[in-house]
């Protein structure tokens, strides 16, 4: 199986669909002759020329809306923002268009648009380059929620949310670029809504997302070191939220961590433990905990933002409480 | 006037046959309209209702210059055009009513009447947010090789979005085909434009993104007819946005909520512009040139209540929609 970065995977998943769906169209800021911010489109206007591959103005309320109206004229849109930071401007669209449309035309109008760029924090970027959005997002009914981890995902992934109908937030995580990993050839789709157990384990369950993927296999490292078998759950979508498979998860271990890389209040992780606590109370050894990003604004100095962020310590940290082993 | 006589009737009876559909359609809104007041001061009709009384010669005259599967898209303030898009009336106060039988089945109301089937790609909430809608619509249009043009309806308040400013860009640089039809009745709510806008000539904005323009008599359905041929006809053939600044005034309050003159336009004024009734307007000119009589007028006028009267009691006997439905159409599958 070919190796590919997590930028590359993307990038294969857009070129495969817009050779197959001639209603697939790519819009967002340097996309096209920049070969994309992150380079995510690269070579696409190469390929599928300026009527497929839209550069846009630094207008995310406005090209976002056209999106949204695209989609409902038939089109495939694929809308990149260069950072979700920046969508904050066009949430208005996401939430009362896309998200409404509808359920407010009593299903005569669909929006089946996606909606992708970089989420969460990376290295220095300081307080408005560093959020993590999807609990917003996934608040809202009508929206779907994505958020791959690895290469392999980020392909399966995306090609699924193109062809669904509904509107999809693609959350991709900004320090995953240059990941690199196994994608399979051609044909290769992940359903929505369904996790997957990166890692089986006995003995706890460390629920994560993302970006946490990897901080929570590097704690499930050092904590085998202490005979402790964690288990990894990958949520992949986190609306829908596939309960099934925490609960399957959770029933095997008794015991649960959740991570992320958002804020505590109001977050994924206590959508989860609200979902944990009602169906599989009976379950539990312990209280579930949730590690997440210090409730603050991202600070500049690495020092801080290292202590603001979820790392493979604390998850390994959280997991021992669980067991009473700390 | 020369001295050469001519009999409209003869001489050109499509246009007599058109004038005569525009004074029967903008009486249906009038109707239709009042109909509504009374049903929502009966409580029939919930939430926010926002009438047309004062506009009809806007949707009428501008939805005259389309083709059947044109796209039209609106603001919140849409009934008018929703029924001459050709949703009927049954359907439409059916929505108001909240009822199953409404044209978005109870689940959408005064402010989201829908036909997608009929290219009224509905109303909308957000003040400016579906300007972008519209540009959307007319880029998917152009994209897929249709000659669909779409007019997409907003309030002058909605030029102070910036909505509207981005979107209006990007039309003008991709060249799509869509008219911005700004219906400027000079209030949003109750202020007026000049006290929160620094250009008041809507029609300027154009020039900041090279795009055509006209400002056009909103109380003459005639003329809106005509500067919207134009603009549509650049749209299609030519695929150029069009800015239209239509002015115009509502006889209403903002929403039903509102007082008809409340306490920031005075009695006078309104009287006023009353006297330009846009429909007595096109009445007036179609009895001069001898198209149509006081008795016709009335038999029109007469015609329309049943039909209009048809319609609250199509949808005051009409079920609420099931309650199933509460937990349909938010995803496809």
């Amino acid at each position: 199986m070919p190796t590919l970065t997590y930028r590359d995977a993307l990038n294969q998943a857009l070129r495969e669909e817009m050779q197959r769906d001639p209603n697939v169209l790519l819009m967002g800021e340097e996309v096209g002759v920049y070969q994309g911010a992150y380079k995510v489109s690269r070579g696409l206007l190469e390929e599928f020329g300026p009527k497929r591959i839209v550069d846009t103005p630094i207008a995310e309320l406005g090209f976002a809306g056209i999106g949204v109206g695209a989609a409902m004229g038939g089109l495939r849109p694929v809308v990149e923002f260069m950072t979700w930071n920046f969508a904050l401007l066009a949430i208005d669209q996401l939430i009362n268009s896309a998200a409404k449309m509808r359920y407010m035309s009593a299903g005569q109008v669909g929006v089946p648009a996606v909606f992708r760029g970089p989420g969460g924090s990376a290295l220095q970027l300081g307080a408005q380059h560093s959020q993590a959005f999807e609990s917003f997002y996934a608040h809202i009914p009508g929206l779907k929620v994505v958020m791959p981890a690895t290469p392999a995902d980020a392909k399966g992934l995306l090609k699924s949310a193109i062809r669904d109908d509904d509107p999809v937030v693609f959350i991709e995580g900004e320090m995953l670029y240059n990941l690199k990993g196994e994608v399979p050839d051609g044909e290769h789709v992940v359903p929505l809504g369904k996790a997957d157990i990166k890692r089986p384990g006995s003995d706890v369950t460390i629920v994560c997302h993302s970006k946490t993927v990897a901080v929570a296999l590097k704690a499930a490292e050092l904590l085998a070191g202490e005979e402790i078998d964690a288990e990894v759950l990958d949520l992949r979508t986190i609306r829908p939220l596939d309960t099934e498979a925490v609960l399957a998860s959770v029933g095997r271990t008794h015991r649960c961590v959740v991570a992320e890389e958002g804020w505590p209040f109001a977050g994924v992780g206590a959508q989860v433990v609200d979902t944990i606590q009602r169906e599989a109370f009976d379950e539990l050894d312990a209280p579930v905990l949730r590690v997440t990003a210090a409730d603050v604004p991202m600070p500049y100095n690495k020092h801080l933002e290292k202590a603001a962020k979820v790392d493979p310590a604390r998850v390994a940290a959280a997991v021992r409480s669980v067991l009473y082993r700390d | 006037m020369t001295a050469t006589a001519r009999s409209p009737k003869d001489t050109a009876a499509p246009q007599t046959e058109l004038h005569l559909k525009m004074l029967r359609q903008m009486l249906l809104i009038r109707r239709f309209e009042e109909k509504a007041a009374e049903a929502y001061a009966l409580a029939k009709i919930g939430g926010f209702c926002h009438l047309y009384i004062g506009q009809e010669a806007v949707a009428v005259g501008a939805l005259a210059a389309l083709k059947d599967d044109d796209y039209v898209i609106c603001s919140y303030r849409e009934h008018g055009q929703a029924l001459i898009k050709g949703i009927s009336p049954n359907a439409v106060m059916a929505e108001l009513f909240g009822k199953a039988t409404g044209c978005s089945k109870g689940k959408g109301g005064s402010m989201h009447l829908f036909d997608a089937k009929k290219g009224f790609m509905g109303g909308h909430g957000i003040v400016g947010g579906h300007i972008p809608l519209g540009a959307g619509l007319a880029f998917a249009s152009k994209y897929l090789g249709s000659d669909k043009v779409c007019i997409c309806f907003f309030g002058e308040a909605a030029v102070n979005i910036g909505a509207f400013h981005e979107t209006l860009n990007m039309a003008s640089v991709w060249k799509l085909p869509v008219i911005f039809l700004c219906e400027n009745n000079r209030y949003g709510m109750g202020t007026a434009f000049e006290r929160v806008a620094a250009v008041t000539d809507i029609v300027e904005h154009a020039c900041s993104y090279d795009m055509a323009a006209e400002l056009v008599d909103g109380m003459n359905a005639l003329t809106v007819y005509d500067a919207t041929r134009r603009a549509v006809e650049r749209a299609r053939k030519n695929s150029h946005p069009t800015l239209l600044e239509v002015r115009t005034y509502r006889f209403m309050g903002h929403s039903m909520s509102d007082p008809l003159h409340g306490v920031y336009r005075t009695k006078d004024e309104v009287e006023e512009q009353k006297a330009r009734d846009p429909i007595t307007h096109l009445a007036d000119k179609l009895k001069e040139d001898g198209v149509i009589d006081q008795a016709a007028l009335d038999a029109m006028d007469a015609e329309i209540h049943a039909e209009v009267e048809a319609a609250v009691k199509f949808a005051d006997e009409s079920p609420d929609p099931d309650p199933d439905e509460l937990y349909t159409d938010v995803l496809a599958d």
